[in-house]
């Protein structure tokens, strides 16, 4: 019985774990139906409410399971919770998509279900072992859910190229861990940041080399410039509703599992990590909006804005501090709040049966939607970081906290890649309200028409009531920094 | 003369380097990225088993024996995933991947 209780704290991994399971078994013991796929899918997002609740009720104190390999605390609460939203959101936008394709199988939910599951044990991870675990189940679902439609050329091909750069990326990361591990004798956090104090790993250059390696293999998961070239491609070729749920949920998943590592294991190192996330931020910030300036495809166009955004987060981290932390923390809820709600906006740009991606088919949207251009304008003005959106603050928290940890020129090279990125997004608007209008969507369905709605408003308004977002995002940051 | 730490590092080192040649260079068959992740892999695995038998302590090993678990998992999902392509492409060639320019 002691043993049973004292697994509580791992309860919502075991429910969706388990939850998973049982889905996956009710939906081969039914009717290979639509009907039978749509109805997993809701339970899916059921049961992902019902373990929100767990997890957003559980005490905020700090509390390690299984020898110190798993770690619960108000960070990974946070986390938890915007990981949840992300993978729900995008999947109650996927089922109509999903039913036109006549790809609506029970197997979609129950895999995202899975990777789920995987980016709650990043989340949590302490020990390097555990960070591997968690980051191959996540993983390994995604490149499956990639592939998700067997019939089209571009989905699987988009899974191929996913799995062939995350495999390596996973080598490289793995490699760099048993570096770390070879030249510490140890793979838990916790021993790593005592055994790392004050400097003591500065001149071991094994050690080094193992830190390079493992943030290498963490960079191409979130993205980042130099690491970043699957990503147009996976986000083009694999289904829509799949590309919403890669730029939201894995982003935040991977995200977290590095200022956890990089804040819990190298503290003591913060003066050699510090120096690559500089490099990757302003690589992501400059080649993400330049490169965004000539695409002709919506979705790639958010592709590399997802980059551009990457290297903004990272200039939280590259601080190093608290501040830092929070901020990185309030970035990534409202980019998960910006990237599902221009998603939806690209499911609902449909003729008919027929997806119409181009940026182009957004001609004068103004004049034959025009709750949909007022929507996407928003989403867009708040991506570009114009206040009083949203993503103005994000961006203002990120770039404050660098010039109090005194990286000043990461800071204005910041602002000048949002001067060029709000460029190609202004145009998109541009498009959207002065060009002559093309053909006419068809009427999109309620689910994706809503989150559209809830993420505009989200964005405009949150101005009016900022406080909780920061409270929630400092406590949390608190957990981690102490 | 002994076989030391250094030995088992540089064959690992080596057999990584391998891996991720192979992953770059090959411009023949899907097959052979997959061979070569597996070589990343057990490259990996020489250095964590060497490790931990050098340092006398166990976690190197039980490490390795994760990785070998989602090393198959992982064989399994990229070879699914390679029939699913060659069902679109009838080819798995390298070269004839290029539908998407990135």
């Amino acid at each position: 019985m002691n043993t049973l209780s004292s697994l509580a704290p791992v309860l919502p991994e075991i429910v969706l774990a388990v939850g998973a399971m049982v889905l996956l078994m009710l939906g081969v013991f039914r009717e290979d139906t639509a009907r039978n796929g749509t109805s997993v899918g809701w339970l899916t997002v059921l049961l992902m409410a019902t373990v929100a609740i767990l997890v957003g009720s559980a005490g905020a104190e700090r509390v390690e399971l299984f020898d110190g390999a798993f770690v619960v605390d108000a960070f990974s609460r946070f986390c938890k919770i915007l990981i949840l939203g992300a993978a729900a959101v995008s999947l109650i936008l996927g089922f109509g998509y999903f039913e036109r394709a006549r790809i609506m199988k029970f197997e979609i939910p129950v895999v995202a279900l899975l990777s789920t599951v995987g980016m709650f044990m990043m989340v949590s991870a302490n020990d390097l072992i555990s960070l591997y675990l968690g980051l191959e189940l996540m993983s390994l679902a995604l490149y499956v859910l990639a592939a998700a439609r067997r019939d089209s050329l571009r989905s699987s091909e988009s899974g191929l190229k996913y799995f062939v750069l995350g495999a390596l990326s996973s080598g490289m990361l793995l490699y760099g861990a048993s570096l770390i591990y070879g030249f510490t004798g140890t793979t838990s956090f916790t021993a790593l940041a005592t055994a790392l104090k004050d400097g003591a790993g500065a001149q071991n250059l094994g050690l080094i080399i193992g830190l390079v390696f493992l943030l290498v293999g963490l960079a191409f998961k979130i993205s980042a410039v130099p690491f970043h070239m699957w990503t147009p491609d996976v986000y083009e070729g694999a289904p829509t509703p799949v590309t919403a749920f890669f730029a939201g949920a894995p982003k935040v998943a991977a995200m977290a599992l590095l200022l956890r590592v990089l804040h819990d294991a190298f503290p003591g190192m913060l003066f050699q990590w510090q120096q690559i996330i500089v490099f990757l931020s302003v690589a992501s910030m400059l080649l993400g909006s330049f490169a965004a300036i000539g695409q002709t495809s919506i979705k790639r166009l958010l592709a590399f804005s997802s980059i551009a955004n990457v290297g903004f987060i990272l200039i939280g981290l590259a601080a190093g501090t608290e501040y830092g932390v929070s901020s990185v923390l309030i970035y990534l809820a409202i980019y998960v709040v910006m990237t599902l709600g221009s998603f939806a906006v690209v499911l609902a740009m449909r003729r008919k049966d027929e997806m119409d991606e181009t940026i182009q088919s957004l001609a004068g949207l103004s004049q034959t939607n025009l709750p949909m251009a007022v929507a996407f304008a928003a989403l867009l003005f708040s991506l570009a970081g114009i206040p009083p959106l949203a993503g103005f603050f994000a961006k203002f928290y990120v770039l404050d906290a660098a010039i109090k940890a005194g990286l000043t020129p990461l800071a204005i090279i910041g602002v000048l890649a949002s001067v060029v990125g709000a460029f190609y997004y202004l145009r998109v608007v541009k498009i959207m309200f002065f060009d002559e209008p093309a053909d006419k969507f068809t009427q999109a369905e309620p689910a994706v028409r809503w989150v559209m709605a809830a993420s505009a408003l989200l964005v405009t308004f949150y101005v009016v009531y900022p406080s909780a977002l920061l409270d929630a995002a400092g406590s949390a940051a608190r957990a981690l920094v102490p | 003369m002994t076989i030391g730490l250094a030995h088992y590092l540089t064959v690992a080192a080596c057999l990584f380097t391998l891996g991720i040649l192979g992953i770059f260079l090959n411009r023949k068959n899907v097959i052979v990225i997959l061979m070569s992740v597996e070589l990343m892999l057990l490259a990996v695995n020489i250095n964590l088993v060497a490790f931990s038998a050098f340092l006398g302590n166990i976690t190197g090993q039980i490490f390795a024996l994760f990785i070998l678990t989602v090393a198959a998992a992982e064989a399994a999902i990229g070879l699914a995933i390679i029939v699913v392509y060659y069902r679109n492409r009838g080819s798995i060639a390298v070269e004839d991947i290029n539908m998407m320019k990135g």
